[in-house]
């Protein structure tokens, strides 16, 4: 187990993340997040299309450079991936893509995808325990033969599969989702999240999944933290947070998902769009789309206070 | 029996074209190694009546040395094809390091790779070809490395394309977040996914180097005389213009392998991509 | 319930290189309804869409009918075809980046359709396309206009392509995964303008989706689709509470929150 049971495992600490485009001034995708993953802990980072999460994801499995701020695994800082070859120790941290047919090279059996995973958790010194790629292909739900066979023979759900048993295989303690789900077919997307958290879990390391889909990072996340606009503006127990949302982004965002309850109840709308990352709105980044905005929203930008939320109805 | 054969090959392979340039390539291959079998006459031998029109006996007429000229097309054959073939695999081997490197490393490997690509790509490649070929003296080795100075270029360009596209994709990445070496990665996750459109271009540029030898030889800067090379028989050919036979079949041997390995590259391109056209409504569904 | 039906598909078959696609679809859309047409990737829910604009890929062979007011398309001459399309029958679709055409300003593109198939003069044009734009609630429409498609979000490009295609008034609208694209938020607010010109303008809309919480928001009738064919129809209330094909069943018990709760 790990030296400081208390510790947690994966720790972000204001992480900016700036993206430069020729021409125009850089872009915080990811404008001062701290989160904290604990071993054997399912966190959920919901959001919509443009608030930072991929590149968060991205930052913590090293694919993206922070532009400040510190991203620790088990207390080893994580060093942004370049051409050399990544640390050994850092590959406990895997990732689940979200694209199902460009996660998987088109021109190797599964099986040998698989082996690479084994020989990442060997070379990291892990003591052998006999897993074969057949034995983790049985674990995600598909039969053993499949290691003989090449990507393009499977739907888009069962290479999901194979991608989260090939992450498995290097025996990571910490598996980041980003949007693993959203690619698949509505059937396939709660049993690939299912899998995900019974399999993170049942191996006590813990998960960070990333997804725009609220109603599904509900069933799986123990924690959940809502994204807005490079900043979280709500975090807490997922029963909390969706029973209970408390940022009227959340609440806005929870209303706006369509039930399947055959009723015809149109969701509520939430008016205006997501404003450009290059040039966020001043004070609180919300506040141009609030329903409860107030004087001083629009100058004061408010902080995610301990209660887990970051509005200033929270803190008057 | 011949139809059915045909209908077991792949779609792409089955159009005219393809099987013209099939068959095209095949017999310049069985040439290239039957050559001594098939002439009848040395190719070098002056012991025929000079410039002879063509006839029994002499076939495709004598030139004005009273040398065959079905022969030493023949024989020309092995001359220029296998050159083309070694060109092509040698500029594919270092157009394609090179690019793949560029590709993946980025940075400085990339800019100083592609400026030198940038460079050569900026001269007209034949003046380029033939400075080259003059500076290192005329003979048919310094002509394929004088083609293979201003060829290299487009397969690095292509293959670093190639590579920055595959660079990012999320397998690749996979596997670095694996513990994949830069080395590992390349060799296994991207050499393996460009191969395909590289084997396109090298065949389409088995033609384009063939054209390019025999251009220096016919610019006196290839093959000596009196080697049977197509291109230096074209040259001949030039001095004689009523005697048509000489340059007219060099030329048409030429034209056909350059046409042959041009319709193979098609048909090779067709057969890795299939036509957008008939999978659109297949795509669509998969993403509905 | 009992107006006549405007789009009629019936027993529709497509084959398409020697594989069948669709096996008989029956499908009967009304004005001013939202038919929504479910089922998962490869269900042929997509290609029946297109089939009731009748584009077909090529060398698609069809049989049945698709009706529209009483006119058989799968019988109707290309140039005719072509005429209706567009007019009667229009077509919103999944991407609204890649359905606009991105060097051409959204004037140009809702006036071009107008002046095209309604023969139209320049000023009146105009005046119809601002007109749209507010229907669609673009806010400023008439500054959009000069405005080309990659200065608006993703939301607001879908209200543009929804209005390019009630342009010329048509009388079935066909909407493939129309907000699968945007953002929840987002896609709340399209879902209600459409709900809402079917509701104005007694518009039929044929609603291709995947995701059932969207068909039991906007949907009166719902059609599940599945290897090419219609399992079950009906009111969207009794389909969703109570299925009767065992497919539909499976569908709904795969959503979060239906399992567990």
């Amino acid at each position: 187990m790990t030296p400081h049971p208390t510790a947690p495992l994966l720790s972000v600490d204001d992480l900016v993340v700036q993206y430069h485009r020729p021409g125009a001034p850089p872009t915080r995708a990811v404008a001062g997040v701290s989160l904290q993953v604990r071993a054997g802990e399912v966190v959920g980072l919901v959001g919509e299309s443009g608030c930072g999460k991929s590149t968060l994801a991205r930052a913590v499995c090293g694919l993206t450079a922070p532009a400040e701020g510190r991203i620790t695994y088990a207390g080893t800082p994580v060093r942004p991936l370049r051409v050399r070859r990544r640390a050994p120790a850092l590959t406990g941290v895997q990732m689940v893509f979200q694209d199902p047919y460009g996660s998987l090279n088109p021109r190797r059996r599964v099986g040998a995808q698989l082996s690479d995973g084994i020989r990442t958790a060997a070379e990291r010194g892990e003591a052998p325990d006999g897993t074969s790629p057949e034995d983790l292909l049985t674990r995600v739900g598909l039969p053993a033969s499949a290691a003989e066979r090449y990507p393009q023979e499977f739907s888009g759900g069962q290479r999901q599969r194979i991608a989260i048993a090939r992450a498995l295989a290097a025996r990571p303690r910490l598996l980041v989702g980003d949007e693993p789900i959203s690619a698949l077919d509505a059937s396939a997307q709660l049993q690939v999240a299912t899998l995900m958290r019974s399999l993170a879990v049942e191996s006590g390391a813990g998960l960070l999944f990333i997804s725009h889909d609220l109603s599904v990072v509900r069933l799986i996340a123990d924690r959940i933290a809502v994204m807005y606009l490079g900043r979280i503006v709500e975090t807490g127990p997922t029963a909390e947070v969706w029973d209970e949302p408390r940022h009227p982004y959340t609440r806005a965002l929870l209303a706006a998902v369509p039930r399947p309850d055959g009723a015809g109840v149109l969701p509520a709308e939430l008016p205006g769009d997501v404003p450009d990352p290059a040039d966020p709105p001043s004070g609180c980044r919300f506040h141009p789309r609030c329903p409860q905005v107030f004087d001083g929203c629009d100058r004061e930008e408010p902080q995610l206070i301990a209660g887990g939320v970051a509005c200033r109805l929270y803190t008057a | 029996m011949r139809l059915s054969l045909l209908k077991r090959l792949p779609p792409a392979w089955r159009r005219p074209l393809a099987v013209t340039g099939g068959l095209v390539a095949a017999f310049w291959l069985v040439i290239v190694v039957a050559a001594p079998l098939l002439a009848p006459h040395d190719p070098l031998a002056q012991d025929l009546p000079r410039l002879a029109a063509p006839g029994a006996g002499h076939w495709f007429g004598t030139d004005e040395l009273g040398r065959d000229v079905l022969s030493r097309v023949l024989y020309g054959a092995r001359v220029s094809i296998p050159l083309a073939l070694l060109l092509v695999a040698m500029s594919l081997l270092a157009g394609g390091v090179l690019g793949a490197c560029a590709g993946f490393f980025g940075r400085w490997v990339d800019e100083t790779v592609m400026r030198i690509a940038d460079l050569v790509f900026a001269f007209p490649t034949v003046i380029l070809a033939m400075v080259v070929a003059a500076a290192l003296g005329a003979s048919l080795q310094n002509a394929v490395l004088a083609v293979l100075v201003v060829s290299w270029p487009s397969y690095a360009r292509v293959t670093r394309g190639l590579v920055m596209g595959l660079r990012n994709r999320e397998f690749v990445l996979s596997g670095r977040l694996l513990g994949f070496s830069a080395w590992r990665s390349l060799r296994v996750d991207i050499l393996p996914n460009v191969l395909g459109p590289l084997l396109v271009l090298a065949t389409l540029d088995i033609g384009t180097a063939t054209l390019l030898l025999s251009g220096l030889s016919f610019l006196g800067l290839g093959a000596k005389p009196p080697t049977a090379e197509w291109g230096a028989m074209v040259a001949d050919g030039t001095q004689q213009f009523d005697k048509w036979w000489i340059g007219v079949f060099p030329g048409l041997a030429i034209l056909t392998v350059v046409l042959a390995f041009n319709f193979l590259g098609d048909t090779l391109r067709d057969a890795l991509d299939p036509g957008t056209a008939r999978t659109i409504g297949a795509e669509k569904e998969r993403v509905a | 319930m009992t107006t006549a039906t405007v789009l009629e598909i019936s027993g529709l078959t497509l084959d398409l290189g020697g594989r069948r696609i669709l096996g008989g679809v029956d499908l009967a859309v009304r004005p001013g309804q939202v038919h929504g047409l479910a089922g998962e990737s490869g269900s042929g829910k997509t290609m029946t869409g297109l089939a009731a604009l009748g584009l077909l890929p090529p060398g698609a062979r069809t049989g049945g009918r698709i009706e529209l007011e009483g006119t058989d398309l799968l019988t109707l001459p290309p140039r005719q075809l072509a005429a209706l399309r567009g007019r009667s029958v229009s077509m919103v679709f999944q991407d609204p980046s890649t359905s606009l055409h991105p060097m051409l300003s959204i004037g140009h593109q809702l006036t071009d359709h107008l002046r095209h198939h309604l023969k139209l003069d320049r000023k009146t044009a105009k005046e119809r396309a601002a007109a749209l734009l507010t229907q669609v609630r673009i806010p400023n429409p008439r500054e959009a206009l000069v405005r080309y498609p990659h200065q608006f979000s993703g939301g607001m490009r879908q209200r543009i392509a929804i209005a390019i295609a009630l342009a010329c008034e048509p009388k079935v609208l066909i909407a493939d995964e129309p907000t699968t694209a945007l953002d929840v938020t987002v896609q709340a607010g399209v879902l209600r303008l459409l709900r809402g010109l079917c509701d104005d303008l007694g518009l039929a809309v044929l609603l291709v989706t995947h995701d059932l919480g969207v068909m039991s928001a906007i949907a009166d009738q719902v059609s599940v689709m599945r290897h090419g064919l219609v399992v079950e129809t009906g009111p969207r209330g009794r389909v969703l509470t109570d299925p009767q094909h065992e497919y539909t069943r499976t569908l709904l018990d795969s959503l979060p929150g239906r399992s567990t709760v």
